[in-house]
C-alpha cells in the first residue's frame, strides 16, 4: 500500500471518529434546527463577503467561449 | 480484463481583470509569472498533436476540427502537469492519475496553482487591473468553457459500444455531480425560465456524437488522440461535465466514471441501459428539473427518471466489482468508497437534501441561493443570487463561497500542496515530473508522451512515453536518484 493510501485510511478512520462526536452532540440539538442555524451563520458571512455592487460584479463578468 | 483507468482532469478556469481586459493576455501573465516563479519553464512541444482525429475511425469532413494555438503560453509543471493558455482562459490538465482519489489530489492541485499564479501574476499589475480566477463552467451570460476528464481504455473496445454504454451515465450523472446554476443562458434552457439548474454546463450541448468541444458541443466527444500506443490505447475524452468545489463530488464523477468503463471493457455494453431516444434533450430536461422527476422515453420502450438511470448504473458498478477484480480503477478500500459515496448522494438527491449539501455541489449552492434570496426578500432574477453562483467559485479563499459551504474535505492541505510539486508514482507523470524538476536546464520541451533533452552540441534527443503506465516511480525512481545530469540519464536509458 502507497504512503498516500496509509494515510488517506488513517484520515478515513478519524473522520469516522469525528462523525460519531457529532452524533453525541446531535442528541442535545436536533439535527434540522443545527443545519438551521448553520444556514444563518453562513447567510451572515455571505452579507460580509459578497461583493459590493453585485448588479455591476455580475455584468462585468464576461468570458469568451472556450472547449 | 480491463485495462488501467489512467485518469485525467482538464479544467478550463473563468478569468476577469487583467490589463485592458484582455483575456488571452491576463491568461498568458498567470502562466508566465507561475512558470518564472517556480523556475521552471520547460516548453510544450505539440509534435504529436492530432486534435483532429475522429474515433469513428475517419477524419471528419462535415466539422472542424479544433485549433491548437502553439504562440500562446505553456509548459510543463514540476507535478507532471500542463499550465497553459486555451483560448481564453488559463487552463489546467493534470497529470495523469492512477485512481480516482489521486485524481482529485491533482485536481486540487490544479486550484493551488491558478490560486499562486494569481497572487504572483498581480504583483506586476495596478490595483484596478488585478485579476481574479473561478472554477466554473459559464458566465451565465451563453458562453461555457470546460471541465473535461481522461480515461484510458482499451483500443480494442469498439466505440460504438463505448456510446451506447456512456451516454446515460453522462446524461443522468449531473443529478450528483453538477455544480448548479442560477437561471438558464440558451434558447433551450430559458424557455422554461428555471431559477435555478443542476448544470452550469448541461444546456450547451447540441449533439450526441461529434469531434468538436466549442461549437455544436457533443455528449460524446469522439477526439481520437490516444496521447500514447493508439495500437493498444483509445482516451475517452469526456467533456459533458461540470467543474466541481466539491472534492467528493469529483471523486464520485471520475470514480463511477471508471467504474463503469471497466465495466464495459470486462462485459460489453449489452448489460447497460437503454439510452434515452432523445439523449440531448434529456441532458437538458434533467438539468432544468431539480424535482428529479422528469422522465424521458428509452429505446426499450421504458420511461426512466435521471435517477432511475443512476440507480440503475449504481447496481450494474456494484455486481461488477462484486464479481470482478476492480484494480483497474483502485484498491478495494477505494472502490468500496466510490461506490458508497455514489449511494448516499443518489439517495440524498432523493430522500435527505440536507443530508448531502456537504458533498453535491447543486444542493450546496441552492441552499444558499434559496436560504439568501429568503432572507432578503429576494426575486429570483436579482443579480446578488447570480453573484452567489458566480462566488461560490472564486478561489480566493476570502472571497470563495464554497469554502464556506461545509463542504466536505477528503485530502489535507498539505497534502494538496504537496502535490503542486511531487507528481503521481503510478503513471509516466512520475518521469516527466521527475525531469523537469531535476533537468529543467536540458529539457527542450515535454508534452504527454515524451521529454526532448537538449545536451548542447548534440541534436535534441526525444525519450517516447507511449505507455501511459510506464515511467513510474517503481520502474523509473532509482535510475533518476542516481542521475544527476540529463546526459546520464539517456546514457542510462541507452544502456
Amino acid at each position: 500500500m502507497s504512503e498516500q493510501e496509509q494515510k488517506r485510511k488513517q484520515r478515513t478512520e478519524r473522520s469516522t471518529e469525528t462523525s460519531d462526536l457529532t452524533e453525541e452532540t446531535s442528541v442535545a440539538t436536533p439535527k434540522a434546527e443545527q443545519l438551521k442555524s448553520d444556514l444563518d451563520d453562513l447567510l451572515d458571512e455571505i452579507d460580509e463577503v459578497l461583493e459590493d455592487n453585485a448588479e455591476e460584479f455580475v455584468r462585468n463578468y464576461v468570458q469568451k467561449g472556450g472547449q | 480484463m480491463a485495462i488501467p483507468k489512467v485518469i485525467g482532469v482538464e479544467t478550463e478556469y473563468g478569468i476577469s481583470g487583467g490589463p485592458g481586459r484582455d483575456p488571452i493576455l491576463a491568461s498568458s501573465i498567470l502562466v508566465n509569472t507561475y512558470a518564472q516563479q517556480s523556475r521552471t519553464s520547460i516548453n510544450w512541444d505539440f509534435d504529436a498533436e492530432s486534435p483532429g482525429m475522429d474515433a469513428r475511425g475517419f477524419p471528419s469532413l462535415t466539422s472542424l476540427a479544433p485549433i491548437v494555438e502553439t504562440h500562446l503560453a505553456n509548459t510543463v509543471l514540476p507535478n507532471g502537469a500542463r499550465f497553459y493558455v486555451d483560448h481564453a482562459h488559463p487552463e489546467y490538465s493534470s497529470p495523469e492519475c492512477r485512481t480516482p482519489i489521486e485524481a482529485v489530489l491533482y485536481d486540487l492541485a490544479g486550484e493551488e496553482v491558478l490560486r499562486r499564479a494569481v497572487l504572483s501574476g498581480n504583483t506586476t499589475l495596478t490595483p484596478d487591473d488585478q485579476i481574479v480566477v473561478y472554477k466554473n463552467n459559464s458566465d451565465g451570460k451563453g458562453n461555457s468553457y470546460g471541465c473535461h476528464e481522461n480515461y484510458l481504455l482499451n483500443r480494442s473496445l469498439d466505440f460504438v459500444d463505448v456510446v451506447k454504454a456512456m451516454v446515460p451515465h453522462f446524461v443522468s450523472r449531473q443529478i450528483i455531480c453538477g455544480a448548479g446554476k442560477v437561471g438558464a443562458e440558451t434558447d433551450v434552457g430559458q424557455a422554461t425560465s428555471p431559477p435555478f439548474q443542476l448544470s452550469q454546463r448541461s444546456e450547451f450541448f447540441e449533439e450526441i456524437v461529434g469531434l468538436e468541444t466549442t461549437l455544436k458541443r457533443p455528449i460524446i466527444n469522439t477526439r481520437d488522440e490516444p496521447h500514447g500506443d493508439a495500437e493498444r490505447f483509445r482516451r475517452l475524452h469526456v467533456i459533458v461535465g461540470d467543474a466541481n468545489m466539491s472534492q467528493v463530488a469529483t471523486f464520485v464523477k471520475v470514480g463511477s466514471t471508471a467504474l463503469l468503463l471497466a465495466a464495459l471493457e470486462d462485459w460489453g455494453a449489452s448489460i447497460f441501459p437503454a439510452s434515452p431516444r432523445q439523449p440531448v434533450r434529456a441532458l437538458h430536461q434533467f438539468s432544468l428539473d431539480t424535482s428529479l422527476e422528469t422522465t424521458v422515453m428509452c429505446d426499450d420502450g421504458q420511461q426512466l427518471s435521471a435517477w432511475d438511470f443512476q440507480d440503475q448504473l449504481w447496481e450494474l458498478a456494484r455486481r461488477y466489482a462484486n464479481a470482478k477484480d476492480t484494480s483497474s480503477v483502485g484498491d478495494e478500500h477505494e472502490v468500496e468508497e466510490i461506490l458508497r459515496e455514489w449511494r448516499e448522494m443518489l439517495d440524498g438527491v432523493r430522500d435527505d437534501r440536507a443530508g448531502v449539501a456537504d458533498r453535491v455541489d447543486w444542493i450546496a449552492k441552492q441552499r444558499l441561493v434559496e436560504g439568501y434570496a429568503e432572507r432578503h426578500n429576494l426575486g429570483p432574477t436579482d443579480a446578488r443570487l447570480r453573484a452567489i453562483d458566480l462566488q461560490y467559485h472564486d478561489l480566493r479563499p476570502e472571497k470563495s463561497l464554497s469554502n464556506r459551504a461545509g463542504l466536505r474535505e477528503l485530502w489535507k492541505k498539505s497534502e494538496v500542496l504537496a502535490a503542486v510539486f511531487d507528481p503521481p508514482t503510478g503513471t509516466r507523470a512520475y518521469f516527466r515530473g521527475r525531469c523537469v524538476s531535476k533537468y529543467s536546464d536540458q529539457i527542450a520541451a515535454a508534452n504527454w508522451d515524451s521529454v526532448v533533452f537538449d545536451l548542447g552540441g548534440d541534436p535534441l534527443q526525444r525519450v517516447p512515453m507511449m505507455d501511459p503506465l510506464r515511467g513510474t516511480a517503481a520502474l523509473t525512481q532509482e535510475l533518476l536518484d542516481r542521475c544527476p545530469t540529463a546526459g546520464e540519464l539517456l546514457a542510462a536509458l541507452d544502456a
